[in-house]
C-alpha cells in the first residue's frame, strides 16, 4: 500500500462510525465527504496536528436546504497529496462547526465566511467587521448570496471615518497609532492599528479589505473567458500565476492538458513572473531601508525585466497569454534564447548586489534578528512562499505536487532558520536566482508543436480546483460551472491572504522604525489579499 | 560605502531620452489596437465582438478604438481570424472634455510648470499601475530630472493621481486626501479602472472610476498605462504639451 492510500485507510478507520465516502478523482487528489456534523473539523484537525498537512482553504458553497464547505489540504512529502474534506451544514442550523478554534490557519477564512455569507461559526473568537468595514456595511447583508443582487450599488449610510477600533493592550501609558489607509508615498491602502507602550509595537492589527473588489461575486453568471479576465487581473503583479491557476481548473474539469510546448512556455513565463516580483520585492527591502543606491539598482533590474516581459509576451505585465488549454500566441524560440542570454546579465547584476548588501553593515542591521516569525508561528499560521520558507518551512509547490512539467526542473527550494528579515532577503534572492536558471533551462529545449490543446466539449456542471506556487507562494482557485458553462462560484485563495494573516508575528515586539521594513520583507500585495 | 558610490557610477546614465526624442526600446509599451479597415463588414462585426470591454465598434467595414477602454487582452489580435493592427507608441493621455468645457485650462497655471509635487492614491488597482508609477523612479525614467516628486502627504501636493476604479471603501480617504490639497490642484486618472471602472466596476462595490467623485484634468489609458504612458499625462498637466486628441 502506498503512502498516500494509507492515509485514506487510517481515515476511514479512525472514523470508521461514521458515512464517509472516499474517492480518487486523480492519483495525487483523495476527496473525502462526511455528511453533516463535526467530522471534517476532526478529519481536518488530525490532518495538520497529527500529520503534518498543510491548511489550503475553504470555500463555501450555498445549497438551497444546506451549506457544503470544503476544505482543502496538502502534504510537504514529495510526491505530495492533495486532500480535500466536504461537509454539509443543514440551513436550520444556526451555527457551522468552527474549524479555525482549532486549526489556527483558518481564522481569517471563517472571518471572510461569515462577511461573504452570513454564516456564524461555533467557537469562532472573533466574527465580524472583516471584508465589510462595519462603519460603512448595513448589517444583515450578505454580498456572496445568490439572493443578493450584485449589480444593486450599496452606498449605505456613506462612507464614514467613525471606525474605533477594539483596543486590547491595558497598561499605564498605553496608547495605539493608526497608519492609513492612505500612507507613504506609494502603498497599497491599509489601515494599521498599532498599539504600544512607547517603543516598541506590542500589537499589531492590519485592516484590510479597502481594495475589496467582489471577484468570486462578479466571476458568478460570466463564461469562462469573462471569468479568465478577473482571474488574471484581480493582481497583475502575480497576474500569470493566477491565470494559470484559474486555467489548470477548467483544465482538470475539461479533461485536457496544455501542449507539451505550452506547458514548458508556461513554466518559463511563471518564472520570469516571480524573476521579476522578487526583484520588485528587492527594491522594496532596499527603499525602506532607505539604501537609495541600492534601491535604484534593484529598480533598474526590474524594469529591465518588465520591457523583456513586454518584448517577449507582448504585457509587460504578461496579460493575455494564459487560455484554457494553453497559450493565446506562441513565443519564438529564437526570442526564448535571446531572453536566456540576457538574463544572464540581470543574474550577474543580482548576484553582485546580494553580495554588496551582505556587507553593508548599516543595511543588516535593521533586517537582522528583526521581524522574527519562528517555525512554530508560521506553521501554526500555515504561511506560505519566500516567508514560510525563511522560517524554515521547507515546502514549494512546484516541488512537492509539480504541474506543468515542473519535475523535468529539478526545482530547488531555498530555506532558512532564522525567519527574520534578512533570512526572507536571502530566500528571495535566492529563488530569483533559481528562476533564471530554470527560465535558462526551458528555453534551452522547447519542444516543438502547438500551444494550444482545443476544448472539444466545454466543460458543464462540473468543478476542479487548480494551484500553483504564485510568487508569494500557494494559490488556489476552486471553480465551479452550471448547466451552461457558467461559473457558479469561483473561489480564490491567495497568497497574500494567508501571509497577511500571519504579518503581526513578525511586526509586534519590534520598534516602531522597523515596521516598514519588515512589512516589505514579507513582499506582501493588498490587491491579492483584498479580492 | 564606497562600494555603492562605485557601483552606481559603474552603471553609467540609463535613463530614457524621452520627451527629448521618442523612446525605442523593444517593451516599454503594451500598445493599443489602432482604427482598422477590413474586407467587408461582416469581419469587422466579428473582431469588434471578441472585445470583452466593448472598446471595439465597427461601422461598415471600419473598426474604431476607444482607447479609454482598451484593457489589452490581445483577444483582437490573437484569436483565429482578421486580427486589428497594433501601435506600439505610448502617448496616450487627454484632457477629458469636462476639463477643457469648465474653464479649467491646463498649463496656464505657472504653478505646474517647474515642480510638480503628486500624491498617488490607491482606490482599488490590481497593481499593476501603481507598480508602473513606481517604475517612473527606476533610472531608466528618472521623474525628478523633469520637476516632478512624489510626496506622501496631500498638503504638499499639486496633482493627485488616482488609480482603480474607486472601491467603496476607498470614497472617503480619497475625498478626504483631494479636500486637504491646497487649490489649485489637479487630478489625473491613471489606467482603464480609474476612467471607466473596466473589469472590476461600476458594481455594488465598486464605482465607474474616478470620474464620479472628482473633476478629473487628464486622463492616461491602458491597463496599465506603462511608465512613459503615465510621463506623457504628467507633461499634459504641467502644460508643456497637449493632449493626444488634440
Amino acid at each position: 500500500m502506498t503512502p498516500r492510500e494509507l492515509i485514506a485507510t487510517e481515515i476511514r478507520s479512525r472514523w470508521s462510525e461514521f458515512p464517509l465516502t472516499v474517492e480518487w478523482p486523480a492519483p495525487d487528489r483523495l476527496r473525502i465527504d462526511v455528511g453533516e456534523g463535526s467530522t471534517a473539523v476532526d478529519i481536518a484537525e488530525w490532518l495538520v496536528d497529527e500529520r503534518g498537512f498543510v491548511f489550503a482553504g475553504m470555500a463555501v458553497r450555498e445549497h438551497r436546504r444546506y451549506w457544503r464547505i470544503h476544505y482543502l489540504f496538502y502534504d510537504h512529502g514529495i510526491p505530495g497529496l492533495w486532500i480535500q474534506v466536504s461537509s454539509d451544514t443543514s440551513r436550520e442550523q444556526p451555527l457551522i462547526p468552527s474549524l479555525a478554534s482549532r486549526v489556527h490557519a483558518a481564522d481569517w477564512h471563517e472571518r471572510e465566511a461569515e462577511d461573504h455569507f452570513g454564516i456564524l461559526f461555533e467557537g469562532h473568537p472573533r466574527l465580524g467587521d472583516f471584508v465589510l468595514h462595519d462603519e460603512e456595511w448595513p448589517e444583515g447583508i450578505s454580498p456572496m448570496r445568490k439572493s443578493f443582487d450584485a449589480s444593486e450599488r450599496i452606498l449605505s449610510r456613506g462612507t464614514r471615518p467613525d471606525w474605533s477600533p477594539r483596543r486590547i493592550l491595558q497598561e499605564p501609558g498605553a496608547f495605539a497609532m493608526t497608519v492609513g489607509p492612505i500612507y507613504g508615498g506609494l502603498s497599497e491602502p491599509v489601515h494599521f492599528l498599532l498599539e504600544t507602550t512607547g517603543e516598541n509595537v506590542v500589537r499589531a492589527f492590519p485592516r484590510l479589505f479597502f481594495k475589496y473588489r467582489a471577484i468570486e461575486k462578479r466571476a458568478e453568471g460570466l463564461d469562462v473567458n469573462g471569468a479568465l479576465l478577473l482571474a488574471e487581473r484581480f493582481s497583475a503583479t502575480t497576474a500569470f500565476a493566477s491565470s494559470f491557476a484559474f486555467c489548470q481548473a477548467v483544465e482538470t474539469m475539461a479533461d485536457i492538458e496544455a501542449p507539451p510546448r505550452a506547458r514548458t512556455l508556461r513554466v518559463l513565463l511563471a518564472e520570469l513572473e516571480r524573476l521579476r516580483r522578487h526583484v520588485g520585492s528587492i527594491r522594496g527591502i532596499c527603499g525602506s531601508t532607505a539604501l537609495a543606491v541600492a534601491e535604484s539598482r534593484a529598480g533598474y533590474l526590474e524594469e529591465e525585466l518588465l520591457r523583456l516581459s513586454g518584448e517577449i509576451g507582448g504585457h509587460r505585465y504578461l496579460f493575455g497569454l494564459n487560455v484554457p488549454g494553453g497559450l493565446a500566441a506562441d513565443l519564438a524560440d529564437g526570442a526564448c534564447r535571446l531572453l536566456a542570454e540576457r538574463l544572464a546579465e540581470i543574474e550577474h547584476a543580482l548576484a553582485s548586489l546580494r553580495r554588496m548588501l551582505g556587507t553593508t553593515s548599516s543595511f543588516l542591521d535593521r533586517l537582522e534578528e528583526v521581524g522574527v516569525v519562528t517555525s512554530e508561528e508560521a506553521g501554526y499560521h500555515g504561511l506560505v512562499g519566500p516567508v514560510a520558507r525563511a522560517s524554515n518551512i521547507v515546502c514549494d509547490l512546484r516541488a512537492a505536487h509539480p504541474y506543468s512539467g515542473y519535475e523535468r526542473f529539478a526545482v530547488a527550494v531555498p530555506h532558512e532558520e532564522e525567519g527574520d528579515g534578512y533570512a526572507r532577503l536571502r530566500v528571495l534572492f535566492d529563488e530569483a536566482l533559481e528562476s533564471a536558471r530554470i527560465i535558462r533551462s526551458a528555453a534551452r529545449d522547447l519542444p516543438s508543436g502547438a500551444v494550444r490543446t482545443p476544448i472539444e466539449r466545454a466543460p458543464r456542471n462540473a468543478w476542479a480546483f487548480g494551484a500553483v506556487e504564485a510568487p508569494g507562494g500557494a494559490s488556489i482557485h476552486w471553480l465551479w460551472l452550471d448547466e451552461e458553462g457558467r461559473v457558479e462560484r469561483y473561489r480564490i485563495v491567495p497568497p497574500s491572504f494567508v501571509n497577511w494573516h500571519g504579518f503581526h508575528l513578525a511586526a509586534e515586539g519590534f520598534a516602531f522604525q522597523d515596521f516598514p521594513i519588515i512589512l516589505s520583507t514579507f513582499a506582501l500585495s493588498v490587491a491579492e489579499s483584498d479580492r | 560605502m564606497a562600494g555603492w558610490f562605485l557601483k552606481g557610477v559603474a552603471l553609467g546614465v540609463k535613463t530614457t531620452k524621452y520627451p527629448r526624442r521618442a523612446e525605442q526600446a523593444p517593451g516599454v509599451s503594451p500598445g493599443l489596437p489602432r482604427p482598422t479597415r477590413f474586407l467587408d463588414a461582416a469581419q469587422a462585426q466579428e473582431v469588434a465582438s471578441r472585445c470583452p470591454t466593448g472598446a471595439l465598434s465597427a461601422s461598415g467595414s471600419e473598426v474604431a478604438v476607444d482607447a479609454r477602454k482598451c484593457i489589452h487582452c490581445y483577444r483582437c489580435l490573437r484569436s483565429d481570424g482578421a486580427a486589428m493592427s497594433w501601435s506600439d507608441d505610448y502617448d496616450w493621455a487627454d484632457v477629458p472634455e469636462s476639463a477643457t468645457g469648465q474653464g479649467r485650462p491646463l498649463g496656464f497655471e505657472p504653478r505646474f510648470r517647474r515642480s510638480v509635487n503628486i500624491l498617488v492614491v490607491d482606490a482599488g488597482d490590481c497593481g499593476a499601475c501603481l507598480n508602473e508609477i513606481a517604475q517612473l523612479a527606476a533610472p531608466q525614467y528618472n521623474l525628478h530630472r523633469l520637476g516632478f516628486f512624489l510626496t506622501p502627504t496631500p498638503r504638499h501636493a499639486d496633482l493627485l493621481m488616482v488609480v482603480g476604479p474607486v472601491t467603496d471603501a476607498m470614497r472617503y480617504p480619497l475625498l478626504a486626501a483631494y479636500e486637504a490639497m491646497p487649490e489649485p490642484k489637479r487630478v489625473m486618472a491613471v489606467g482603464t479602472c480609474a476612467l471607466g471602472g473596466s473589469v472590476f466596476g461600476p458594481s455594488f462595490i465598486a464605482g465607474g472610476g474616478v470620474a464620479e467623485l472628482l473633476p478629473v484634468d487628464v486622463e492616461v489609458p491602458g491597463n496599465p498605462p506603462p511608465p512613459l504612458a503615465i510621463l506623457h499625462a504628467l507633461r499634459v498637466v504641467s502644460g508643456q504639451i497637449r493632449g493626444a486628441r488634440r
